[in-house]
């Protein structure tokens, strides 16, 4: 029996980040009166506490910040995809966003790598993963 | 007079075991409550004040209420302390506190739980549940193995120098009779050779969940003289939470405790070298690494080749975790945390049997919970 891979489980104020996703957009809140992006999506802008947050379209690339390779998974439903590489991704707009990188054999991922999104579906849902630049050529979005 | 005035006065703990069958979380309460109570030499009566810690899923709500009603006390102030492996340390300072501030007298400080065969998952509705766990990145492993990797790949920390330190922890808790792994001693080999976890760490670099309890209890200094035991002063205290996920983290070299160790040793008026046992929060072996770095006890980026060149026994120039650590000792859930408080006042007052450290008069104790998230430190002083 398969077990399935837990979802997003999205709120209201979530939704738009998922529904970009679902575009394959990589859709961040913005705050105009900080000038900081927002990950997670939030109520208010952390920094300022400004409310003012606006959806906008990321540029989708960034580096890895750090990265590990998982052999035992803390959910039992991700047996099956070991050693996947669970990485915290410094997007170019500033948050830092936690994902995996995919596209290359977990030996290839580096500190510092440079990484673009890479739409991968899963369940019913399409989730933002990361492949390295030097291998983006090979995978197709 | 020192900044807090009050003292640890009592202390018990339960021994960890890997699994509980028929027991409950306030079964276990009460029995490591009236130890710690009874060690004290104070009856339960004098009990006023109680501090406790969030049980998911067995008493979501109204926590110090439950457990009030079945130990039979009425406090004058009460409260949940939820900072997961820094719980118990919260609790500490909190405990003096409320006494300072009148509020209450003799405070129990109590954390417990069961383990049974199949414990249910978490109920989280939290971003973590959102943002990570679709990844798979649930549990603190990944969180920490983030750490390892990033200290590593900047200060050439290596998985020797971890190993070093989880072995030697081991060799602790052979002199513990309560430990878990008590009698299985383990090499650095046997660490380096363990199956990958979450790589870069192993195995035997991560801590194993189990079910205890522990407790102690808070009163001014002048009423701890009175009482049964040699006082163990709160000489100092600090405390900062930073963040919840690990994505959230402002520094993954660095933590909240090096702030709050810097203000618990400002408080006591002596620094990390001042230390005769040091009671580190040692959820993954990369932890020692960082805390000793935010301690002082070594520059930024030196803790590896610290933990491997110090011998860390009871004799050694650098006692350290000479319970066992939570690695070898076991990790009750957040009275895990505890366990690094018990072991200090035991030490302070020099009642470590078999493995005590001589003339110890200082003590660090460190909380960390979450993903290096939430961080108390406590220095501790015996009274001479």
């Amino acid at each position: 029996m398969t077990i399935a891979k837990p979802g997003p489980q999205a709120s209201p104020l979530s939704q738009p980040f998922w529904d970009g996703c679902q575009e394959r957009r990589l859709r961040l809140q913005y705050c105009p009166d900080s000038g900081q992006w927002v990950f997670y999506p939030r109520a208010l802008d952390p920094h300022s506490w400004s409310t003012h947050l606006q959806w906008r379209d990321a540029s989708g690339r960034g580096t890895v910040a750090s990265f590990i390779v998982v052999h035992k998974p803390g959910h039992p439903a991700f047996q099956d995809e070991v050693p996947y590489v669970v990485a915290l991704i410094d997007l170019e707009e500033g948050p830092r966003m936690l994902s995996n990188v995919v596209g290359c054999a977990p030996e290839q991922v580096r500190i510092g790598q440079a990484v673009r999104v890479h739409w991968v579906e899963q369940g019913g849902e399409v989730l933002p993963k990361f492949v390295p630049e030097e291998f983006a050529h090979k995978e197709k979005d | 007079m020192s900044h807090w005035d009050c003292a640890i006065a009592g202390i018990a703990e339960l021994t960890p075991t890997r699994r509980t069958e028929g027991e409950t979380t306030l079964g276990m309460i009460a029995r490591v409550s009236a130890e710690a109570v009874a060690d004290a030499g104070l009856e339960p009566a004098a009990i006023d004040g109680l501090l406790v810690g969030p049980q998911v899923g067995e008493t979501p709500q109204h926590v110090p209420a439950t457990v009030s009603e079945y130990l039979g006390l009425r406090p004058t102030m009460s409260n949940v302390v939820d900072l997961g492996g820094a719980s118990g340390a919260g609790m500490a300072w909190r405990a003096a506190a409320a006494i300072n501030a009148g509020m209450c007298e003799a405070v129990l400080c109590v954390l417990a739980n069961t383990r049974e065969p199949t414990p249910p998952r978490s109920p989280n509705r939290n971003p973590i549940r959102e943002f990570d766990v679709p990844f798979g990145a649930s549990g603190a492993n990944a969180a920490y193995a983030m750490i390892a990797q990033a200290h590593m790949h900047h200060y050439g920390t290596t998985s020797e120098q971890l190993a070093t330190a989880v072995a030697a922890q081991r060799r602790n808790a052979a002199r513990h009779p309560q430990a878990i792994f008590r009698d299985a001693p383990i090499t650095v080999d046997d660490v380096l050779h363990s199956p990958w976890v979450a790589e870069p760490l192993r195995l035997l670099e991560v801590v194993m969940p189990c079910a205890g309890g522990a407790a102690f209890v808070v009163t001014s200094a002048r009423r701890a003289r009175t009482l049964r035991q040699p006082p163990v002063l709160l000489a100092g205290a600090g405390e900062k939470v930073t963040h919840r996920a690990i994505s959230g983290a402002p520094d993954l070299l660095s933590g909240p405790l090096k702030p709050a160790m810097a203000r618990a040793f400002q408080q006591a008026g002596v620094d990390a070298g001042h230390m005769d046992l040091l009671s580190l929060y040692d959820c993954y072996s990369i932890m020692l690494a960082v805390t000793v770095e935010d301690a002082g006890l070594c520059p930024p980026g030196q803790g590896g080749p610290w933990l491997a060149a110090h011998d860390l026994s009871a004799e050694g120039d650098q006692p350290l975790n000479t319970h066992g650590g939570q690695l070898s000792f076991g990790q009750a859930d957040l009275a895990g945390g505890m366990s690094h408080i018990i072991e200090a006042v035991r030490q302070l007052r020099h009642q470590a049997h078999g493995r005590q450290i001589a003339d110890a008069r200082h003590a660090l104790i460190t909380g960390n919970g979450a993903t290096m998230s939430e961080a108390t430190a406590l220095v501790l002083r015996r009274e001479d």
